[in-house]
């Protein structure tokens, strides 16, 4: 679905992403690893075409995506939810959902995902007129993904949204991840929390500085014991 | 007391046409950080286009006053709203976009260059359109009648009929304004914009044609103004978006930059400060010659104790 070959990124003159090539397919969950200025941002930023390319191609369900502007990006069907949340903290919920459903001409669907979006995090539902900056962070980070969900996307990218929150909040976040993946949605994951992430993943890339260190399925990932040392803090 | 009441209208009509070129300024730098000090020049151009458009509709200057307002007027308006609009957009194409990413003293810098750039030109060229007078000293601006030279009298104040015009053109500006913003999705993705690009793109807003809608909103807003000035002033000159522009620009720091309701209050403000100056000060100071100098006095004072401005709180602003 997803392919990203021999990417390369750059800010300024220092390489981000050094050359990584990876694929998500249609219906999985795959997440990239990896610690602070590892690149996994960057990768992401690049697929939504905020970032230029330096070398490299991304290519999306057949078609060249890199070159793309932002938008068109978010029509093809790609959706992201940043690192830090990124919402438009004085709006309310619900303006917060409607930006997310910009892209869309059918005001009767964006209408019925939005109610699924308020199934899905009923906390969202009852303050809908509330402005987004009065959440709490994990309130928040199911605003920033029913946001994302709004484009009603193929891929959803999902940068770190566990960053800050409690464990169970966590697994709340997780949990609504495969919930999501088992409605069909595909679902590209960026995490520190690999024990939360791996669980998960149907595979999982472990980037450091740059670079695509290995790969492999999440069961094997966890197993790991490079993974368990660096990722777990397991010896 | 009559006197006061007399350079309050004064001084809210005069506010209104630094209100309407205020927002200008304001919405656009809410959204791309930039002061575009050519604003000025697009309300000049404005005006001149209304004046246009009057010369191409056979300069009528004997309809009746209710045809004059309710036709004359506003095709004048549509006319010079289309040139200032299309002069603006491609400035903003051509001058500021190749700049988006280059540190901000180049599109500042640039846009002093382009406000030379339109006065010279409006200067030099404006008399070669056949027919149209040389623009190379001052125009006189057609009168509409019922409206130029027509005063009302509302107990001791005398109130200049084209003072009232600027008012309302300001308040119908104003809740269009309101709509715009918060009803329209162009008006959400500009605030969305203004708040932080990068998610804006995220969302699916194409940013290109947010930051044309907002040069074209303060556009539109700053050629009414440039009808106002030819109304309230009788004649037009290429300079006319200098002061009037640096007034402005004076008018959205002293309400807030980036905040649209700052500008408006920003501008009432510095008009009636303005024409209060003029009146209560006594002696030489109080002249008309010093007035300028009164409402500079204000910006300083504001910005030494009050830096974000009256209004500071962010309305357009980034978080």
């Amino acid at each position: 679905m997803l392919e990203v070959k021999e990417m390369v990124v750059a800010y300024g003159r220092v390489n981000a992403v050094k050359g990584i090539s990876f694929s998500v397919e249609q219906g999985q969950i795959v997440t990239l690893l990896g610690t602070n200025g590892a690149g996994k941002s960057t990768t992401l930023r690049s697929i939504s075409g905020l970032l230029k390319l330096v070398s490299g191609e991304i290519w999306f369900e057949g078609e060249r995506l890199d070159g793309q502007p932002a938008h068109k990006v978010v029509e093809r069907g790609i959706a992201q939810s940043p690192e830090g949340r990124r919402l438009f903290r004085q709006m309310t919920v619900e303006d917060n959902l409607k930006l997310g459903a910009y892209s869309r001409k059918d005001p009767a669907g964006v209408r019925s995902d939005m109610d699924r979006v308020y199934d899905l995090f009923p906390v969202l539902g009852d303050r809908r007129t509330e402005a987004a900056g009065l959440f709490s962070g994990g309130e928040q980070q199911m605003l920033a993904i029913g946001r994302a969900m709004m484009s009603r996307p193929k891929l959803l990218m999902l940068d770190e949204p566990s960053m800050g929150l409690s464990p169970i909040m966590t697994q709340t976040i997780m949990r609504t991840i495969q919930e999501l993946q088992s409605e069909g949605v595909t679902i590209l994951l960026v995490e520190q929390n690999a024990q939360a992430a791996l669980s998960l993943a149907d595979r999982g890339y472990v980037l450091e500085v740059g670079q695509i260190m290995f790969s492999d399925t999440g069961r094997n990932l966890l197993g790991d014991d490079r993974v368990r040392r660096t990722y777990l803090g397991i010896d | 007391m009559d006197l006061f009441f007399q350079q309050l209208i004064n001084g809210l009509s005069l506010g209104s046409l630094y209100a309407l070129i205020a927002v200008g300024y304001t919405v656009v730098y809410g959204i791309v950080q930039l002061i575009n000090f050519a604003h000025g020049e697009i309300f000049m151009i404005g005006a001149f286009g209304a004046y246009a458009t009057w010369m191409v509709m056979g300069q009528p200057t004997d309809w009746s006053a209710p045809l004059s307002i309710l036709v004359l007027l506003p095709v004048m308006i549509i006319g010079g709203i289309i040139a200032s609009v299309a002069v603006a957009l491609l400035t903003e194409r051509w001058a500021y976009r190749p700049l988006r990413n280059a540190p901000r003293l180049a599109p500042l810098i640039t846009a002093i260059g382009v406000s030379v750039f339109l006065q010279e030109f409006v200067r030099l060229f404006y008399g070669y359109i056949p027919g149209f007078p040389d623009a190379k000293s001052a125009i006189p601006f057609p009168s509409v009648p019922g409206i130029s030279g027509e005063t009302i009298q509302v107990g001791g104040v005398l109130i200049q009929m084209t003072a009232v015009f600027t008012l309302a053109a300001l308040v119908v500006c104003w809740v269009f304004l309101w709509y715009y913003v918060n009803r329209t999705k162009t008006g959400r993705a500009m605030v969305a914009t203004s708040q932080d690009p990068d998610t804006a793109r995220l969302m699916g807003i194409n940013v290109d044609k947010v930051i044309m809608a907002a040069f074209a909103v303060g556009a539109a807003l700053a050629a009414i103004a440039g009808v106002a000035h030819g109304l309230r002033y009788g004649n037009i000159d290429f300079k006319m978006g200098f002061l009037a522009g640096l007034k402005a620009f004076t008018a959205a720091v002293l309400g807030g930059i980036g905040n649209i309701n700052g500008a408006v209050v920003g501008g009432l403000v510095l008009g009636v400060a303005e024409a209060m100056a003029t009146t209560f000060i006594p002696g030489q100071f109080g002249s008309s010659a010093w007035k300028d100098v009164w409402a500079f006095v204000l910006l300083i004072l504001v910005l030494v104790f009050r830096p974000q401005g009256l209004l500071g709180a962010k309305v357009v602003d980034r978080a």
